[in-house]
């Protein structure tokens, strides 16, 4: 490389670098390490940590169960309204989370076009744990389809022709053939929506609000406690991002290359 | 820690001002370069495969972002280091002109119709004038000062919740209105609330303010003097926020500032509370520098005009 090329790349880089990693760094160095563990203990943090547990795996669990057989039936078709599906489908990826979050009141609220017929009922889903998951699953799961979808595409078809030519069922070559080869796929999928559902900020506090213990997640307690006490938000903070680096990490090194 | 913070600032503002001076002529090259950049760039791509950089176009990107950059700081700047102090705040305000500039407010959320009101007056008065808002909690807008948020005015609900604000940025500080609280229901009344006390009733979905915000503090204040427990579905984390839910027709009641329900023009309906378990707050507007314009903006709010705004929205005199 000439030196023109070399600043021409190396220095836009050199900024895009900075730019990602100086917050992070900031955040560390101005965290109270002294009371990270007072104030991860007390107060609003480990329920919060507790339930963005809870609402991100059951996101995950979700993403698996439906977002699998849409990708795969995406992945199959030739059909012009299939790309019309897709792009539907990648919205929530653009739209703002908050504005997502009123789209999923005008649907599950007591007035939505859903939640008109649920709250007689005795069903409301607005103010509860069901809303975050809800949430979640609507800005995360995008991220699942698209990924595992790419992954299907990328399969050889003429893995599909010999299965069929041995005899195998759709479904059969699926689960013994299609399913084990796209599993790095799902995986980095699953980590993508994850951490998508993790960060979950402005749709959660839109759609479920924000009570402890029942719809207060990480990021909302981080976004509480900076009101009052900066130290308990960054210590907070702190626990969130070692949480995702450990996840993302075992999940780099065992299935995604 | 303190120590720590207080410096913040003042070392934002000499980094901020140093930073601009040397890139404007990077700034100018950088244009020049990318106008004359134009269809040479995807000529390159198809003769030269993935070679890049033989004519030194590699460099050029660099140059357009550096511009880019410098615009940005520049546009930054601007919109902090306002007008020169040469121009009198009084002198400004009567002849209608010679004051120009931006300035940065920081308001409460209860604030947002009445200041909007008031900047937009201000700014038809003085052309050169830029006045720009932005709302959200008192305790985030104070947290936001402390950690050297580029403002130049703090408008916040009640005196307490600018007990946090660092005291080496305030300047002056003058209470300007007072509010206080009111129970908002959706028109149709769906809980059928008529007192705090209905409040309690376990199949009505209540909305506060958080606890860490003023108007959660003052809703808890009067909740203990009336001593009822509402069945709270969501604490939200300012008081606009807290309205919405009820505008939305999702929660059944919530505890918000007179002057929001008649912001609201009709989406809710207001149930006074008695003045012997109400709370009110009285509003101060914090200077935080001695600019012409923040002065001019301050005075607007201080007003028998201002003051005229703030009461037709629902504010009490301070």
């Amino acid at each position: 490389m000439t030196w023109r090329s070399r600043l021409g790349l190396g220095g836009p880089a050199l900024v895009a670098v900075l730019l990602l990693t100086l917050p992070l760094v900031a955040l560390l160095a101005r965290a109270d390490w002294g009371r990270l563990v007072s104030d991860v203990t007390g107060g609003t943090a480990l329920p919060a940590l507790r339930l963005s547990l809870v609402t991100t795996s059951s996101t995950a669990v979700l993403c698996l169960v439906l977002g699998t057989p849409l990708a795969w039936l995406l992945a199959r078709s030739d059909h012009a309204g299939t790309r019309w599906l897709r792009a539907l489908l990648t919205v929530p990826l653009v739209l703002p989370p908050v504005v997502g979050g009123v789209a999923l009141l005008m649907t599950w609220g007591r007035t939505g076009i859903l939640g008109q017929y649920l709250s007689p009922l005795g069903i409301e889903i607005p103010f509860t744990t069901v809303a975050v998951v809800v949430a979640e699953t609507f800005v995360a799961m995008p991220y699942y389809v698209l990924a595992v979808e790419g992954a299907m595409r990328g399969l050889d078809p003429r893995l599909e022709s010999v299965a069929r030519t041995l005899g195998a069922s759709d479904l059969r070559y699926l689960r013994t053939v299609a399913l084990p080869l796209v599993v790095p796929g799902i995986a980095s999928g699953l980590a993508l929506a994850w951490a998508r559902a993790l960060g979950e900020f402005g749709a959660t506090i839109t759609f479920a609000g924000n009570f402890a213990g029942r719809t207060q997640t990480a990021p909302l307690a981080v976004y509480v406690a900076l009101q009052e006490d900066p130290s308990v938000a960054t210590s907070i903070s702190i626990v969130l991002l070692t949480v995702s680096v450990i996840v993302l990490g075992l999940l780099r090194g065992r299935w995604i290359r | 820690m303190s120590a720590d913070r207080r410096e913040d600032p003042t070392e934002r503002q000499r980094g901020g001002s140093h930073a601009p001076r040397g890139r404007p002529a990077a700034a100018g090259r950088g244009a020049a370069v990318g106008m004359s950049r134009r269809g040479g760039h995807r000529a390159r791509v198809t003769r030269d495969g993935l070679q890049p950089g033989r004519r030194g176009v590699g460099g050029r990107p660099a140059a357009a972002l550096t511009a880019l950059v410098a615009v940005l700081l520049l546009a930054g700047c601007g919109a902090t280091g306002s007008p020169r102090a040469d121009a009198s705040p009084r002198g400004g305000i009567e002849s209608g002109s010679g004051v120009t500039g931006t300035v940065t407010v920081l308001a409460a959320a209860s604030l947002t119709e009445s200041f909007d009101a008031i900047a937009a007056k201000l700014e038809r008065a003085h052309p050169g004038l830029t006045v720009e808002v932005s709302y959200g909690s008192s305790a985030t807008l104070v947290q936001q000062v402390n950690q050297g948020a580029p403002a130049d005015v703090v408008a916040l609900a009640g005196e307490a919740a600018a007990k946090p604000l660092d005291p080496a940025r305030v300047r002056s500080s003058d209470t300007f209105a007072s509010n206080s609280l009111e129970i908002a229901v959706p028109p149709s009344n769906p809980g059928h609330v008529t007192s705090l006390t209905d409040l309690s009733g376990l199949d009505l979905k209540v909305v506060l303010c958080e606890v860490t915000v003023p108007c959660g503090k003052a809703a808890a204040a009067t909740l203990a003097k009336a001593t009822v427990e509402p069945h709270v579905v969501s604490r939200e984390i300012d008081v606009k926020a807290t309205l919405a839910k009820v505008s939305l027709g999702e929660a059944d009641a919530a505890i918000v500032y007179h002057s929001d329900v008649v912001a609201a023009k009709g989406a809710v309906s207001g149930i006074p509370i008695p003045a012997e378990l109400n709370t009110t707050l009285d509003y101060p507007i914090i200077r935080l520098d001695d600019e012409a314009a923040t002065r001019v903006f301050v005075h607007a709010v201080l007003s028998p005009q201002g003051r005229a705004t703030l009461t037709s929205l629902g504010f009490g005199p301070p």
